[in-house]
């Protein structure tokens, strides 16, 4: 039985060897081990051997088992190792082809950047707020020491709902509301459409938008709305912003000034953009007129304030390089899926 | 406003680069808007005098002219039609270079010889257009360079003069301007003159009838020899953008260039009455301006007059009728002061605005009058035009008096947030023509050329451009830490753009305002309260006159560009607001509308609907069909109902309406209000436990009449599976073969499952029968 043994162990051994697949395994496995398999059947005839034999036989029989299951594991592993290269090998793709994609919208190039400029404002402190585009031509002109007749009303060609009612040609009227509204500290931004009956070409469009800013408090001084301009350009235009204040003159601030910022795109050096001057023109400001802030119910005598305004169509077109504001609102679905 | 460089530093003594000027100024609050530099790139161009003209022997349109430029005599051909024989003009010589690097040569033109140009105002870039060739004035010497000649050297500083400042409007105030930002001293104007013997009242008589005009003053001059003025004179005009007359005309332009007060002469000889009266124009009264139009004036505006006809509008313009002719040999000059917005008013209506009206609209000062009148003397006598008659016409009922202002300089170093001394304060304030004494407080007298100065802020802004702006430090604002916070309603808006891009939408941004049409276009009913608009009262046309009730003639107008521009998949949405009108100020409501054209239906639109109502976790939400929208198809239109409330309404938009907008295609539009559904945002969420138990999966087949809504199987489905049905989703919808006419096959998956105990199959096998067996009664439905 010995030999018999043996000579299962090398049969079993050879057709390890040979197998090419796990089937092959599985079947040389059923063929020897299996119930009806050669080594078992030989354990089953060791009753008609002498009991002294038994044990020892016995010890062989499992220790060939043993060998053989060890055999078929590490043939089976190779096996497999070799049937997972191949499947690997077929199933190369061409990862140049393009992905499958959820097709997303877009939000429009101006309420991209005004989002972005809220974020930068909101993180100073500043809430957003709103207020009617119909506005009463109190709110629009009257508070904001433009009274009637103004030349100001000139330069800003309103349109009118009614004697008294006008469509907002500024922002600036939420100064008012808001501090009609609101104990100090106050810091609001306010942006919004606004109306003037320009007629469309280029750089004109009877409807745009714009931010206004507001900082009510004790204290508050020009140097703080320089800080905080300053801070709002390098966040926005970035870093290396520089910016340069000129005195101007608007009716609501005393002292007024407009904010230029170094060129981002030639960083200074003059270019198409800034038109050769190394500096665009961003932003109106100034720290508000005494008599603003009574008409919003506040006491010149305790507080003051700085405002400022901007353009948002402007920064908009020099930031993507639109060179037309009719684009902006005649939303050609090729234009608006550039953003 | 263009000031000369060279009459500029008449008043202060600034040793420093026009461009360097330029920048201090623009800091301190002058803002230059442009340093023009003309004459920089001409070269060889010369004076010259045309001596006899030609015509050209092969060319109708050309002559040959025969010009010394003082060396020699040149043969030059010119097409220009209004060179005569006796002109002075400017000559580019042969190898002579223009504005832009252009090179003259000479040549031939049609066979004659041609030794040069003869140039106009804009080849030498001193004018944006210009018809024909640049005539001189008489007595230009010849082969002069032109640069010397137009005085070209200096270089001229282009302001923008702020409305508050009309004391800048002359040369003399911007030198003021430039004394106290470099602290230079500012040179007194001469003004010194003689009179004659003689007594004005002897030649006129003036009658102020309006209190428009706060004062009126006025000089004689009389042996007048009318003729050009000298050179140096019409070249600063000419600089200053102004054409030279005649001496007495340049005279009281130079006044006004140079002081800002503008003033007028009047040929004596036609003034009638030897009476000039001040007073408003008759309605419909035609008057000749100047300029030689007839111009029809109203009782609005102030005219001087004399005691039969009107013979200025005041502060706009004089009539041809008292015009500086030849012969002038008595002249009157006018310098008075009138009511700037009536002025403004004036100038608007007639649609004449002149250098004078753009002066005298921003409110002078009545002061301004002494000087500027006495200068316009003091130039007769220097130019030898004529002999001033002695004294002076001077009606000013209520003299401006300087102002008094006390100011804490305390107060000022801490609003701008520096920190300088009342002395220099002081000596600051003092360039820009202020008395101020130091005591604790700065005690300022403002003259009466800054009407624009009168409270203390006022003064500290002078203090803070003087200063620099560039000086003050930057800071961060300090105090009690204010909150940043966002509304719901901002909150909200933001999250529904943000699924509409999630969706695959595109956020467009149209005009407020639309036509009148678009209601028919959309054909609204006749009794559509939508109709009911805000209406501009002076829009940019009717197309643009109302504001708008609905957003969806935008989004059909926009889908419409896309769709002619062979966009044909577009899916766009816009959160913008739409107007109704109210008692007080019109209500602008809130509203989301949404468009698509291309490979989509109806059920894509209401896909993206039903994201956001699920974003804001919206339940309770019924869909029913609207045929009474004449805007959509009347079966493919569902009334958005919230909480039983119509918050919005969507579909495929009527063939009609997509016709009216030239679109070929399906059409899906959404209006949907967005206050309710933020009313009706859901912030609570609350944790369900996973389940514990495993679930049973049936699906279900039927057929039912093509009538019946889904909504209606669901609705049976979940009331009958109650406590046993987790989820019901429609998997299917057949019709066709094998599905009989007018019925539709329908397949259902339900999930069963119980949270407390594990479902036997027996159990769900009733529980689905039931359900079968209800379909089966309530909506004659057969199983497949």
């Amino acid at each position: 039985m010995k030999e018999q043994l043996e000579k299962i162990k090398q049969e079993a051994l050879e057709e390890i060897k040979n197998a090419e697949n796990s089937q092959r395994i599985d079947e040389i496995r059923v063929k020897y081990l299996g119930k009806k398999g050669s080594l078992t059947s030989i354990l089953r005839g060791m009753g008609a051997l002498p009991s002294e034999e038994r044990p020892i036989i016995g010890k062989l029989a499992n220790e060939v088992r043993q060998f053989l299951e060890e055999e078929l594991k590490k043939a089976l592993n190779n096996i497999k190792q070799k049937e997972l290269e191949l499947r690997i090998k077929g199933e190369y793709i061409d990862i140049t082809m393009p992905g499958k994609r959820i097709e997303f919208g877009n939000i429009h190039p101006l309420n991209k950047v005004l989002d972005e400029i809220k974020d930068i404002f909101f993180g100073m402190g500043f809430s957003v707020a709103e207020g009617p585009e119909i506005e009463l031509d109190y709110y629009n002109f009257e508070a904001l020491n433009v009274p009637k007749n103004h030349p100001a009303r000139d330069e800003q060609d309103t349109f009118y709902i009614s004697e008294n009612l006008v469509l907002r040609t500024q922002t600036s009227p939420i100064q008012i509301r808001t501090m009609e509204n609101t104990k100090p500290p106050i810091r609001i931004i306010a942006p919004g459409r606004v109306y003037r009956s320009d007629a469309v070409d280029t750089t004109h469009s009877p409807i745009f938008y714009q931010i206004e800013g507001l900082v009510v408090d004790k204290g508050i001084t020009m140097a703080n709305l320089k800080g905080t301009l300053e801070t709002f350009a390098k966040r926005f235009f970035g870093e290396k912003t520089k910016t340069k204040f000129r005195p101007h003159h608007f009716p609501f601030t005393e002292p007024s000034a407009e904010m230029d910022v170094s060129c981002f795109v030639c960083e200074g050096e003059g270019c198409r953009v800034c038109k050769g001057s190394g500096w665009i023109e961003i932003l109106g400001c100034g720290m508000v007129h005494p008599d603003v802030l009574r008409k919003g119910g506040i006491d010149p005598e305790k507080y003051s304030g700085f405002a400022f305004g901007m353009g948002l169509d402007r920064i908009v077109m020099i930031k993507y390089g639109i060179d037309d504001i009719r684009l902006l609102y005649e939303n050609d679905i090729r234009f608006l899926k550039q953003f | 406003m263009k000031v000369p460089y060279s009459w500029l530093i008449e008043y202060v003594d600034i040793n420093k680069d026009i461009k360097e000027v330029a920048d201090a100024l623009t800091m301190s609050g002058s803002k230059v808007e442009e340093v023009i530099e003309y004459g920089k790139e001409i070269d060889k161009v010369v004076t010259g005098y045309v001596e006899k003209i030609e015509k050209h022997p092969n060319a109708d349109k050309l002559r040959i002219c025969k010009v010394n430029v003082g060396s020699e005599i040149l043969q030059i051909v010119t097409g220009a039609e209004n060179v005569q024989e006796g002109d002075t003009v400017p000559v580019a010589l042969h190898g002579s270079t223009l504005p832009g690097g252009v090179k003259i040569k000479k040549g031939k033109l049609r066979g004659v010889e041609s030794n040069g140009m003869l140039c106009s105002e804009e080849e030498l870039g001193i004018a944006n257009e210009s018809d024909g060739i640049m005539i001189l004035p008489k007595g230009t010497p010849i082969g002069v360079d032109i640069k010397e000649v137009l005085g070209l050297k200096g270089g001229i500083l282009d302001f923008e003069i702020t409305s508050n400042r009309p004391d800048c409007l002359g040369v003399y105030g911007i030198a003021r301007e430039v004394s106290a930002t470099f602290r230079l001293p500012l040179k007194e104007i001469k003004t010194n003159f003689k009179e004659n013997k003689e007594d004005i009242k002897d030649y006129i008589n003036v009658e102020v009838k309006d209190m428009l005009c706060r004062r009126y003053s006025a000089r004689v001059v009389k042996n007048v020899k009318v003729g050009p003025s000298p050179e140096w004179m019409q070249q600063r005009l000419m600089d200053a953008g102004v054409r030279p007359i005649n001496n007495i005309v340049d005279i009281t332009n130079y006044v006004m260039l140079e002081l800002g007060q503008p003033m007028h002469a009047f040929d004596y000889r036609f003034i009638n009455g030897k009476k000039i009266v001040v007073r408003k124009a008759k309605d419909g009264e035609k008057f000749t301006t100047l300029d030689g139009v007839e111009r029809v004036l109203d009782s609005s505006m102030l005219v001087i007059a004399d005691e039969k006809e009107t013979l200025a509008v005041a502060g706009v313009m004089g009539g041809q009728n008292s015009e500086i002719k030849e012969d002038t040999t008595i002249v009157v000059f006018e310098c008075a002061n009138f009511n700037g917005t009536n002025i403004r008013l004036t100038s608007k209506k007639l649609g004449l605005r002149t250098e004078s009206s753009s002066r005298f609209e921003k409110d002078l000062d009545p002061n301004l009058i002494d000087i500027a009148l006495d200068r316009a003397c003091h130039l007769v006598e220097v130019i030898g035009a004529g002999e001033v008659v002695g004294g002076k016409i001077d009606i000013y009922p209520h003299p401006v008096k300087p102002y008094n202002l006390e100011v804490d300089p305390n107060w000022i170093n801490e609003f701008i947030g520096i920190n300088i001394s009342k002395e220099e304060m002081a000596e600051m304030l003092r360039y820009l023509g202020m008395k101020v004494e130091v005591k604790d407080k700065l005690n300022i007298e403002v003259p009466t050329f800054r009407q624009d100065i009168k409270i203390k802020e006022d003064i500290a802004e002078e203090i803070a451009r003087l200063y620099g702006y560039d000086k003050i430090p930057s800071k961060k604002i300090e105090g009690e830490l204010v909150e940043a916070v966002l509304t719901k309603e901002q909150r909200l808006v933001n999250i529904v753009r943000n699924v509409m891009v999630s969706n695959g939408f595109f956020e467009i941004n149209t005009y407020s305002f639309v036509s009148p049409k678009v209601f028919d276009k959309i054909r609204l009913k006749e009794d559509s309260p939508l109709k009911n608009a805000v209406r501009i009262l002076n829009p940019l046309g009717e197309d643009f006159s109302l504001m708008r009730t609905t957003l969806i003639p935008s989004i059909l107008e926009t889908l419409k560009i896309n769709y002619l521009r062979d966009n044909k998949e577009v899916k766009i949405f816009e959160v913008a607001k739409v107007y109704y009108p109210s008692d007080n100020i019109p209500v602008e409501v809130l509203k989301l509308g949404i468009g698509m054209i291309g490979k989509v239906d109806f059920y894509d639109l209401k896909g993206a609907i039903e994201n956001i109502l699920n974003v804001f976790g919206i339940d309770k939400v019924d869909y029913e069909r609207d045929e009474e929208n004449l805007t959509f198809h009347p079966g493919r239109c569902a009334k958005l109902m919230v909480r039983r409330k119509q918050v919005g309404v969507f579909g495929e938009i009527h063939p009609l309406v997509a016709e009216n907008y030239e679109i070929e295609d399906r059409v899906y539009v959404a209006e949907i209000d967005l206050v309710p559904l933020f009313e009706a945002y859901k912030t609570e969420r609350k944790y369900k436990p996973l389940p514990k138990y495993p679930a049973v999966d049936r699906d279900i087949a039927i057929l039912v009449k093509d009538e019946v809504a889904v909504a209606e199987i669901e609705n049976i489905i979940l009331k009958v599976g109650k406590d046993f049905v987790e989820s019901v989703k429609l998997f299917d919808v057949y019709k066709g073969k094998q599905v009989p006419e007018g019925m539709k096959s329908v397949a259902y998956s339900i999930i069963y499952r119980r949270e407390d105990r594990t479902l036997t199959d027996e159990e769900v096998n009733v529980i689905h029968e039931s359900i079968v067996k209800a379909l089966e009664e309530k909506l004659g439905a057969q199983l497949r």
